[in-house]
């Protein structure tokens, strides 16, 4: 079992005739993801890499079955087509857009909270590059050559760090069960704590490696989280050292505003709870590997 | 994106808040009449910047005549005010605003913020205006009253008696307080705005309540549905690298090292800093391509960075998973033939069609530093740059 994302789950795409959303569904269809369709108002009935689009989410849920989406929607109907994954009972959701307003989002999470938990869908994202259980299947847009089958479970916000990490791990030989990017907005769907209550769960998973970065409180959140609840050893490595106070650095949430955002506060609160902490983001896999030796 | 103090104002007026009468200048000459035709004895001329901290700056004067305006104004107009939140660079001022004095009683803080652990807009609010919001939090943080909205329903009258109880107002103010805080809230959300902050929030001698200042940021990811804020932006107050790299769809922040940045993906850009840093480098910005980048844009990216005279070496790191290394190195051999310049360029690529990018950096001719991994790339740039710097240092000796 991994978290998340198994061989079998039945996978559409929303947005899925747009040029990115085509790339990446033929990729997902190449490493074996189970797509079953696409959702685009309008499109129904026409078919992409041999995939069937839907007009709705809800009647591509009624052919295929489908329990999982990917959304390429663009920011400014990204929420929307959140909310309507929710309301068809889309059990896991990853939003790749980038750019949606914070409003919005808000909006998005308050829906999702009128179901009960044993009905909510999980959503990551927005604003990230999905996930995937290497060997199995991937909802998402990384190169997933850098992925070996293991049992080292990633969380991150950033795309390129997390791939920059799981190639670190891979030049070790060493494999990941699931690697799963939260994003880089304020308001997101999943927060290092869901991810991690999954990943201590997962009999699959036997090292966490957590990447955060500077801005919010989800890293310190997560370190409580670790102190209270966590058996497996985490190591983590916190982005943004060099980042100067009150600067937006690319991703909407990245900004240091108030006390325990930066980038050194962070990782003192995570060390505080038994993290071993990376200083240098190019021993990401040399820590992992050292803290897997010594387990 | 931020505003100014004149244009929160007319802004939350419209939502129904009560602000002072005042008026835009972009003279002395026109501050001066601007007094004249408010009217009264006692004016306060606001210089308009893009930070706060501006009363202790010098940027914020009490007048008693519009002569005394227009000497003020002239010391103001065209110098660079430099407060706590500006850097030692400074905001130029351009733009002053002219306010009639307002008679204060007492002075509160009232801010609306993102709460990204409630992930709703919360208000905070302290009956101890007048100075910033971490001064209030670390002197008197039993002063603060939070109460966060449920976006559902929106911000409901019972929770602002209840704040405005807190604050310590009595019952025939509740009224006003109500208004001004549903104000705030509505112009927050349907604008959608990520702070409002009104500091001071006064009660006048006259019992009425009064936003003396404002304060209003706006989410760059909600500009598209509002074209009325978009046109408020002001780039005289931006960082001028940061305006051109935002007009070319570009993520960058100007720092004061040597090192150039051009990565793809704001986690790995911030990761590539800070190896440079570990390497012992500083680096001299920070600079997210993005996904999907063509040569193009990457060759835009390469002129902007070499557009800052204190580069001394670039690092390029990307990691293709949207993007494609051929690309990119594309774009890195294009800039170069097309701005020669000598300073050194290190390149590491990883991911997505990393094979035909290596290779069209070795067909180039071009004198490119190459690295395998992040280390070595960071090692790399800051050998490059000290290579570079004592080079100089010898020809500036021999000549």
């Amino acid at each position: 079992m991994s978290i998340l994302l198994e061989r079998d789950t039945r996978v559409i795409v929303q947005g899925i005739t747009g040029k990115m959303a085509r790339f990446h569904t033929k990729d997902m269809l190449a490493y074996g993801t189970n797509v079953v369709g696409g959702v685009v108002p309008g499109k129904g009935g026409e078919t992409v890499e041999g995939v069937p689009v839907f007009n709705t989410v809800e009647d591509a849920v009624a052919a295929t079955g489908a329990d999982a989406s990917l959304i390429f929607v663009p920011p400014p109907f990204a929420a929307d087509s959140i909310m309507e994954a929710a309301d068809a009972g889309i059990r896991y959701c990853v939003c790749i857009t980038d750019g949606i307003p914070a409003q919005d989002m808000i909006r998005v999470k308050r829906y999702m909270y009128r179901y009960p938990k044993d009905k909510r869908m999980v959503l990551t994202g927005p604003n990230c590059a999905g996930t995937i259980s290497p060997g199995k299947a991937m909802l998402g847009i990384m190169p997933h050559h850098i992925y070996l089958p293991g049992h080292v479970g990633i969380v991150g916000r950033s795309g390129t760090l997390g791939y920059e990490a799981a190639a670190q791990l891979k030049e070790r030989g060493i494999g990941v069960s699931t690697s799963v990017g939260i994003g880089g907005d304020p308001i997101n769907g999943s927060s290092f704590r869901d991810i991690l209550e999954m990943f201590e769960a997962d009999d699959d998973t036997h090292v966490i490696a957590m990447i955060g970065e500077i801005g919010g409180p989800q890293e310190a959140e997560a370190a409580d989280y670790i102190r209270q609840h966590i058996s497996k050893p985490v190591v983590a490595y916190v982005a943004g050292l060099t980042a100067p106070k009150g600067k937006t650095m690319g991703h909407a949430g990245a900004i240091i505003s108030a006390f325990g955002e930066s980038a050194s506060e962070k990782a003192e609160i995570l060390t505080a709870v038994g993290v071993t902490v990376a200083e240098n983001p190019a021993e990401i896999g040399k820590t992992i590997a050292q803290v897997m030796e010594s387990t | 994106m931020d505003i100014h103090e004149y244009q929160a104002k007319e802004i939350l007026s419209n939502f129904g808040v009560a602000v002072p009468d005042g008026s835009l200048a972009y003279s002395p000459e026109q501050a001066a009449y601007r007094a004249r035709e408010l009217g009264g004895e006692r004016w306060v001329v606001k210089a308009q910047v893009h930070a706060g901290g501006r009363g202790k700056a010098g940027g914020v004067k009490l007048c008693n005549s519009d002569i005394e305006i227009q000497d003020v104004s002239e010391n103001l107009f065209g110098k660079k005010l430099v407060t706590h939140q500006t850097g030692p660079e400074g905001q130029g001022i351009y733009r002053v605003y002219v306010e009639a004095c307002v008679p204060i009683e007492r002075e509160l803080y009232l801010g609306f913020v993102l709460d990204r652990t409630s992930q709703r807009v919360m208000i905070v609010a302290s009956a101890n205006g007048g100075m910033e919001i971490e001064e209030i939090s670390a002197n008197s943080p039993d002063s603060l009253v939070r109460a966060t909205v449920e976006p559902a329903v929106g911000l409901r009258a019972f929770q602002c008696r209840q704040i405005a109880f807190k604050l310590g107002f009595e019952p025939g103010m509740v009224q006003q307080v109500v208004r001004t805080l549903q104000g705030c809230y509505r112009a927050f959300t349907e604008l959608d705005a990520t702070m409002v902050e009104v500091n001071p929030l006064v009660v006048t001698t006259d019992n009425r309540l009064i936003a003396l200042d404002a304060k209003m940021t706006f989410d760059d990811n909600a500009l598209f549905r509002h074209p009325q804020i978009s046109e408020l932006r002001d780039k005289s107050q931006e960082d001028p690298r940061e305006s051109r790299a935002a007009d070319r769809g570009l993520n960058y922040v100007g720092l004061t090292g040597n090192i150039g940045c051009i990565v793809n993906g704001a986690g790995l850009a911030m990761a590539t800093m800070d190896t440079i840093k570990l390497a012992g480098g500083e680096p001299a910005n920070f600079l997210d391509i993005g996904g999907g980048a063509t040569p193009e844009r990457v060759a835009k990216a390469f002129r902007l960075v070499l557009s800052d005279d204190n580069v001394q070496a670039i690092l390029v790191n990307i990691f293709a998973g949207i993007n494609r290394c051929d690309w990119v190195a594309e774009g890195v051999v294009q800039a170069l033939k097309e701005v020669e310049t000598d300073i050194p360029v290190v390149v590491r690529l990883a991911g997505t069609n990393v094979e035909a990018g290596q290779k069209i950096l070795s067909q180039s001719g071009l004198p490119i530093i190459r690295a395998g991994t992040l280390n070595e790339a960071a090692e790399r740039a800051v050998t490059a740059w000290r290579n570079d710097q004592s080079q100089a240092t010898i020809l500036r000796s021999t000549s």
